[in-house]
């Protein structure tokens, strides 16, 4: 572990809170000076981010940039933050993507600007807090904070009809899932205080627990739900078109690009390493779900009349596609598994970007109202046929890299669940230009949109920033797959060690039970 | 026996003297004095709590019978002590600018708070039933009159008659129980009810039994477990929002300082034998509390009935009863405190003579005309829900590790999913407040520095208590030390 002097992180993690405390002292009428320091903010915190990248490690798996300060002492609670290879492009991305959703609701948000701009800071923080976190409890923390910020997003930016419904909703889903997760945080807690004496919320202390098979079963269980409702998946997921379609376009982006990966983040920091056993047996249980995601996700896409829910299906199906990689539990899959959470947050997030452009526009965003924008809005229409094709995963976008090494690892470890999945990809296709065709081509009918006006140059410049790593991790993903690359592999040899001691503990304990059995039938 | 009669230590109940002086001395000001002097009354009742509270923090530390074991001095009680002092010191700071307005501005309602809080502390430093049952009673009947004040009011004397009613029903189950267990166990000291305890079989003694089952009945009234919290959303809707606050809080906490000296204490080596009445009623109060909150149209008996659910939390950690659990009680009741004479702050502000603003509906569009006193509503829901960084989230996170901790993971379950349940009803205020536009002209808040300050010392709680708890769980622990 290598102690930085600086303390990066939790300069990240809290700078924007400062971007909150100078928000208040600006009179809320003066939305454009909000807007500027709102960005001038969210650019600094970027740029301090970058350090994370520049000075990462690639010959150590070990956690870095990281900072221990007690904080409950008493229980055994640490401020305890770090990063390695899986947790670093994910809080990259909250920062890139805060920064972008800035630009973009730049004439999206007009009422109560300060209000949202504040929002935005402390689902920022959260959302950091959550990617660096490794004390359970801390991590807690952040993971219930984030939701007041998200919920405040749908619930008074959202769209009038039925924001609360879908807020209230997202709240009340994620709550459940958290709670139970709680309770397992605690049973793991004075478990591993009663087997090693040392009662500490320290994850990386909690790793070394070889927790006895019943009880991991439960507690994966629990963890599980928390994550797979955030994840979502299916049938977990019904939260998700709600939400997305009733929040701001912003609060899309973000509920996509960075939310959902928490999910997908927690399955692979806490349920695999904590409970390897439990993960290995359940691995045909997930994948299916997966796999129905990922078909279903599809399916639905098919039949959507709205964008936004059309889109938020695809999420469904994408994020199915991440689970499967992860749970190959093998190289490809997970490396593939990681950076499609990139790609998703890329791709899906400038998919909501653009919708969201074009409902500014219309006031609408039900297919049947379009057709035939590519003539009217012809940059446009270019930048959503990358988008869509990064979707779908056409090489050479990053949309491919991820699903192909997600196949791959899952070929490797089960052929079956690959064969099935991919089918998933050609019904992406499927949905994904046929919603193209029926929005861009074709006849400029409707009279509404004969007036359409195309792009701004902001539009193109937030636009820009998302496209820019489209092509970078379809041309050139080794940047980011050498930065995974040493955590991903010794994760694996950690999971797989205690794997294989837990099955010689199981196997022992069925020994012993087995020879009780005979013992007890051999004195009948 | 040997009967020692110890020299009486006056100091041992200074802040109880103290308050009581106060209280008489300001009676006589109130008989004599002219209306401007009046006005001091409630100034003066604040700096007679600020001498108890000085006088408590001197006695920190010690562990002392008195008066012939009647009265004991330990840390356990004088953290009970600072609750009741808190509880009343907000109440009085949020009811000055209240009573003008609603035309009730008569001294004798701060003294019988202060003799509400003088009731409530001799509750939690008995070391004898009997005291138990003169500091409930004293508190009682100041708390009474209190429900009654506004007496032009039909639902203030509605109010004050159902509470007197029920009350004293409920005083004669536990004065009965106190008989009963006297008759079994020959003594009504707590030391000497524990020794007996410690060498009896609880089932061949039904004397006792029914004692304790009646113990749990009077204590149950008073603290609003379910089934026997019929009076408190009537009594809680109609009293005046100030005392609701007041007797949403501290005789809640004046019970529960009783309850567990009686149970967890005197009667603990029987735990494993009434454990599981006490898990039924858990299971019960929180998800009675809990549901029946989500249907309530009317704030004050949303927070009635979310208080009743909090009882429930309360009463898991009891079921848990280890050093933990204990301590998790102490710090839960302070934490409770704050959040909850913060929500009825607000709720006081937020009223007007004649337009009182107690439908949730009323909270619609609120943030927009008062941003902070929005936010500060904001942050007592999210605490009252339990979620962080705030006070009520580590109060739930020490409780459920209390009851995970000594195996109750089942409870645990229960307690968590309800308190993802009251998360639905929390949130309703914030969703009035941030989501709705307004149904109705605002009019100005009248804020009263007072009341200002009683909010922000809420605020302020609420929010450290969640950072950095730290601090106050030492302080949980080492009051429950004397009575391990």
């Amino acid at each position: 572990m290598s102690q930085t002097e600086f303390p990066l992180l939790t300069l990240i993690i809290f700078f924007p809170l400062l971007g909150v405390a100078t928000l208040l002292f600006l009179n809320k009428e003066r939305k454009e000076t909000i807007r500027w320091v709102t960005l001038a903010v969210a650019l600094l915190e970027f740029i301090f981010s970058l350090p994370l990248f520049f000075n990462f490690r690639l010959d150590t798996a070990a956690m870095q940039f990281v900072e221990k300060a007690p904080w409950i002492p008493e229980y055994g609670i640490h401020y305890f933050l770090g990063i390695d290879g899986i947790s670093l492009f994910l809080v990259l991305l909250t920062t890139f993507l805060t920064l972008v959703s800035v630009m973009a609701c730049w004439a999206d948000i007009q009422e109560k600007v300060k209000g949202f701009m504040i929002c935005l800071f402390f689902l920022e923080t959260g959302m950091i807090g959550v990617f660096v976190a490794l004390d359970l409890f801390l991590f807690y923390v952040f993971w219930e904070v984030m939701l007041i910020p998200m919920y405040l997003l749908i619930g008074v930016w959202g769209n009038p009809k039925r924001r609360i419904y879908a807020a209230v909703k997202f709240f009340i889903y994620t709550m459940v899932g958290s709670v139970l997760m709680l309770v397992a945080i605690l049973v793991l807690y004075f478990h591993h205080g009663a087997a090693s004496g040392i009662y500490t919320f320290d994850l990386l202390e909690l790793y070394k627990l070889q927790v006895p098979f019943p009880l991991q079963f439960w507690l994966f269980l629990a963890f599980g739900l928390a994550f797979a409702i955030k994840v979502p998946m299916f049938p977990f997921h019904t939260w998700l078109p709600d939400a997305h379609t009733e929040a701001p376009t912003v609060g899309s982006v973000l509920l996509a690009a960075v939310l959902l990966k928490m999910g997908t983040y927690g399955f692979l920091r806490f349920s695999i390493p904590l409970f390897p056993n439990a993960s290995y047996q359940l691995v045909p249980l997930v994948s299916i779900l997966a796999i129905i995601g990922i078909i279903y996700g599809a399916l639905v896409c098919l039949v959507q009349k709205d964008l936004k829910r059309l889109i938020a299906f695809s999420s469904v199906s994408h994020l199915g596609f991440v689970m499967l990689g992860i749970f190959a539990l093998n190289v490809q899959g997970i490396e593939g598994g990681v950076l499609q959470m990139v790609n998703h947050g890329f791709s899906t997030g400038a998919l909501f970007l653009l919708v969201g452009m074009i409902y500014e526009r219309r006031h609408t965003r039900m297919i049947e109202d379009f057709g035939g924008l590519w003539k009217q809005m012809p940059i446009f229409a270019a930048f959503f046929m990358v988008v869509t094709l990064s979707s779908i995963g056409l090489p050479g976008l990053n949309g491919f890299v991820g699903e192909f090494l997600i196949l791959v690892g899952t070929f490797k470890a089960t052929g079956v669940y690959a064969v099935v999945a991919a089918t998933g990809i050609i019904l992406a296709a499927a949905y994904m230009l046929w919603m193209y065709q029926r929005v861009m081509f074709g006849e400029l009918t409707k009279p509404e949109n004969k007036v359409l006006k195309d792009l701004s140059a902001r539009e193109i410049l937030v636009l820009c920033c998302a496209t820019v790593f489209i092509f970078w991790i379809g041309i050139y993903p080794q940047t980011f797959l050498s930065r995974m690359e040493t955590s991903v592999k010794s994760y694996l040899v950690q999971v797989n060690a205690k794997y294989q001691a837990g099955l010689k503990l199981q196997g022992e304990e069925g020994g012993r039970l087995a020879q009780a059995a005979s013992a007890e039938v051999g004195k009948k | 026996m040997n009967v020692v009669i110890p020299a009486i230590n006056w100091s041992s109940i200074g802040p109880e003297l103290i308050l009581s002086l106060t209280a008489m001395g300001l009676l006589i000001l109130n008989v004599l004095a002219n209306q401007g002097a009046k006005r001091a009354i409630p100034y003066l009742s604040l700096a007679g709590i600020a001498v108890a509270f000085v006088f408590c923090l001197r006695l920190w530390g010690g562990s002392e019978y008195a008066f012939h074991g009647m009265v004991v001095v330990d840390n356990y009680s004088l953290f009970f002590k600072i609750i009741f002092l808190l509880t009343a010191a907000l109440t009085v700071l949020m009811s000055i600018r209240y009573l003008q307005e609603e035309g009730f501005e008569q001294g004798e309602y701060y003294i019988l708070v202060l003799f509400a809080a003088v009731g409530m502390m001799f509750m939690a430093s008995a070391a004898d039933l009997i005291i138990v049952f003169l500091g409930l009673e004293t508190f009682s009947l100041s708390i009474y009159v209190l429900a009654g004040f506004f007496r032009t009011q039909p639902r203030s004397n509605e109010s004050s008659l159902k509470y007197f009613l029920l009350g004293a029903f409920s005083a004669g189950f536990l004065l009965y129980g106190i008989a009963l267990v006297y008759g079994a166990t020959g003594t009504t000291e707590l030391k000497g009810i524990y020794e007996f305890a410690r060498k009896i079989n609880l089932l061949t003694d039904p004397l006792l039994l029914i004692g304790m089952g009646l113990l749990i009945v009077g204590f149950g009234f008073k603290v609003a477990l379910v089934p026997f919290h019929m009076w408190t959303p009537d009594v809680y809707e109609g009293a005046p929002t100030s005392v609701t606050a007041f007797m949403s809080v501290g005789p809640k906490a004046a019970g529960f300082a009783a309850f567990l000296r009686v149970f967890l204490y005197s009667l603990s080596s029987l735990q494993t034998d009434y454990v599981w009445v006490l898990w039924v009623l858990a299971v019960l109060t929180m998800t009675l509390g809990n549901v029946v909150a989500i249907a309530q149209r009317n704030i004050k008996r949303m927070l009635a009935y979310s208080s009743i659910a909090h009882a429930g939390y309360i009463l898991v950690a009891m079921v848990a009863a280890s050093e933990l659990g204990t301590a998790s009680v102490l710090y839960y009741l302070l934490a409770y405190a704050f959040m909850n004479l913060g929500a009825f702050g607000v709720v006081i502000l937020y009223g007007r003579k004649g337009e009182e603003n107690l439908n949730i509906s009323d909270y619609s569009g609120m943030a927009s005309k008062h941003p902070l006193l929005a936010a500060a509503m904001a942050i007592f829901m999210f605490s009252l829900a339990g979620i962080p960084p705030t006070a009520g989230f580590v109060g739930k996170f020490y409780i459920f590790s209390a009851a995970v901790k000594a195996g109750y993971i089942g409870l645990a379950i229960i307690g968590v999913l309800n308190s993802a349940l009251s998360v639905y009803f929390y949130l309703r205020v914030t969703v009035m407040m941030y989501m709705r536009n307004p149904e109705k002209e605002f009019a100005g808040l009248i804020l009263s520095p007072a009341m200002a300050i009683a909010l922000i010392i809420a605020v302020f709680g609420t929010l450290q208590m969640g950072i950095t708890p730290s601090h106050y769980l030492n302080l949980a622990r080492q009051s429950i030390l004397a009575l391990m």
